[in-house]
């Protein structure tokens, strides 16, 4: 049992913590907690819907076992770009306006009004009934036997999941190392105004948080689309895991919000046994309060 | 003619309510300039202020006939003018060879690593120490850090904000040698300094600044017999 739980929680971990990435980012170099961030996770997954419906028509086959081909993949970079494309308008409408008040609570309550909105057109759009990218029931595939502490199982699409995003945590780190946006991000987030003596033009740098931040929410969405389902309230049921991701990391630290978030997912996953799967998300709020009150820097913050 | 041109600036952090108050200066290619003054003067205001990193509200700034007020802050380093701000000059975040190699990104990749090459050759101390975290640096080398990261674009002009503040005596020293060796090379020199003997005697000229303007001003071999200017600092900006 225990060994399910845990790769269930590392599949759970994943998606989370590709939704941290990006609200961590934002968070270091806006300087806000985006409420909203967890809707450009629901709108990734709807709007991959979307696009999905347009492609099916190009092939029907799937890759080997697994559920999905090159229709779903041509929806997910179409749910990036859109999304990216939603948050560069939020922000344009509401966040850099209400920024240039100079009062950080109102742009918080902003980005709150703009989640609410958002769910509000999801429910409008789609209904509340849970949405599926395939109707195929895939076989969950044995990797250890029962013998072994319960056994593990995991469906083609899990280890998917778990592959791509790996993929994307090694990208995202030679990123931000290594490329000169990747270090321009970095440096804003430190001090905005030396970056632009340096000749790094913030503003630049803003769009393109807001573009990465927004498009591996997206990603996050149809993951979870793939491997859970497609709900309106799928992005604010990760809010709450996100942000204790976020800040168990350390904020404005991605690899920390990585890790962050398969410490929240596993740990959510371990207790429903425990507390049952009823109060699975009030744990990562305890890990929330817990974090705040032990380290309220995080694993790997650099301020307080 | 003047390399930097300052002309009755104004300019602040709140509108109306102006830190710098009609302030001229000018430098000339080759010059090492100091701006003096106590505390609060508004000496950092006035170069933020040439910087394009606070609200200007009259006056005229040019640099090589450029009209900086119509220039993005982000561009002026492009442009030639270098700036190492007073506090928080380095990337504490990022490794001494990344907050260098940050500095040159519009260079071109193959000039960018030529030039770190060479910042590292005039600052051994920084080679040393390449891929420790800024963070980490000692005050001397931190502000070492800051210059080089200044002079890395090879800028016509380089604006330092006291480059002198928190060092020892030892530390100050060496940071005015490098200084005097930049010049040498070519690079013109503005710097604003508390620093008063350490400024005057590095300087060829210098202004002293008070409640938002200059006040004096002169070769810096004429200020440092002025009796005025031990009365202006010890006395604070009141006349
Ligand atoms: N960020 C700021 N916002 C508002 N007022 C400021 C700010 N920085 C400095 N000031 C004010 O501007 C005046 C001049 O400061 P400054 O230019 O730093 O003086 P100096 O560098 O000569 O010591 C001071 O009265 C200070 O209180
Ligand atoms: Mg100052």
């Amino acid at each position: 049992m225990i060994l399910q739980q845990l790769a269930d929680g590392l599949v759970l971990g994943s998606i989370i913590a590709l939704g941290a990435i990006g609200l961590t980012l934002t968070y270091a170099i806006l300087r806000f907690a985006n409420f909203a961030h967890g809707e450009f996770v629901t709108f990734g997954a709807y709007l991959a819907l979307l696009a999905l419906g347009q492609f099916q028509v190009l092939s029907t086959t799937t890759f080997g076992p697994l559920s999905f081909g090159w229709p779903l993949l041509a929806s997910l970079a179409a749910a990036i770009l859109a999304t990216a494309g939603l948050a560069l308008l939020l922000d344009r409408l509401l966040f850099a306006r209400l920024g240039r008040a100079g009062v950080a609570i109102a742009v918080v309550m902003g980005s709150f009004g703009a989640a609410l909105a958002l769910r509000n057109l999801l429910f409008f759009a789609f209904g509340g009934e849970p949405q599926y990218y395939s109707r195929a029931i895939q076989i969950a595939l044995p990797l250890l036997p029962r013998s072994v502490l319960g056994g593990v199982r995991a469906t083609p699409d899990q280890l998917a999941v778990l592959g791509v995003t790996a993929l994307l945590v090694i990208a995202m780190h030679l990123f931000l190392s290594r490329a000169t946006l990747g270090r321009a991000m970095r440096a804003v987030a430190h001090n905005p105004q030396l970056a632009t003596v340096t000749g790094i033009d913030v503003a630049a740098v803003v769009r393109w948080t807001w573009i990465i931040g927004a498009g591996l929410a997206a990603v996050a969405g149809v993951f979870a689309g793939l491997t859970v389902q497609i709900r309106p309230t799928m992005g604010l049921d990760l809010l709450l895991p996100l942000f204790a991701a976020v800040i168990l990391g350390g904020i404005g630290s991605p690899f920390g919000a990585v890790l962050g978030g398969l410490i929240v997912g596993i740990a959510e996953s371990l207790a429903v046994p425990l507390v049952g799967a009823e109060y699975r998300a009030a744990v990562a709020f305890l890990l929330l309060i817990l974090i705040l009150l032990v380290r309220p820097t995080g694993l790997f913050g650099e301020r307080g | 003619m003047s390399l930097l041109q300052v002309d009755r600036l104004v300019a602040g952090y709140e509108p109306g309510l102006p830190i710098v108050r009609g302030a001229s200066i000018r430098v000339a290619p080759g010059e090492i300039v100091a701006v003096l003054g106590p505390n609060g003067a508004g000496k950092s205001t006035l170069i933020k202020a040439i910087a394009g990193l606070v609200l200007v509200e009259s006056g005229e700034v040019r640099f090589g006939g450029q009209d900086l007020r119509q220039l993005p802050a982000h561009r002026l380093v492009r442009a030639g003018l270098a700036f190492v701000p007073q506090t928080e000059n380095v990337f504490a975040n990022l490794t001494i060879q990344e907050n260098l190699e940050l500095a040159g990104f519009f260079l071109g990749r193959r000039r960018c690593q030529e030039r770190v090459r060479a910042m590292f050759e005039l600052f051994p101390d920084l080679a040393r120490q390449r891929a420790l975290p800024a963070g980490r640096l000692s005050g001397g080398q931190r502000q070492m850090l800051a210059v080089a990261r200044a002079l890395l674009v090879e800028p016509g002009m380089i604006m330092l904000d006291e480059p002198s503040a928190g060092l020892s005596p030892r530390l100050v020293a060496e940071v005015f040698a490098k200084l005097a060796e930049v010049r040498a090379e070519g690079t013109t020199i503005l710097m604003v300094e508390q620093n008063v003997k350490a400024a005057l005697a590095l300087a060829d000229r210098a202004y002293v600044l008070a409640e938002g303007r200059e006040h004096l001003s002169g070769s810096a071999a004429e200020l440092a017999s002025h009796g005025d200017l031990a009365s202006l600092f010890l006395g604070g900006a009141n006349r």
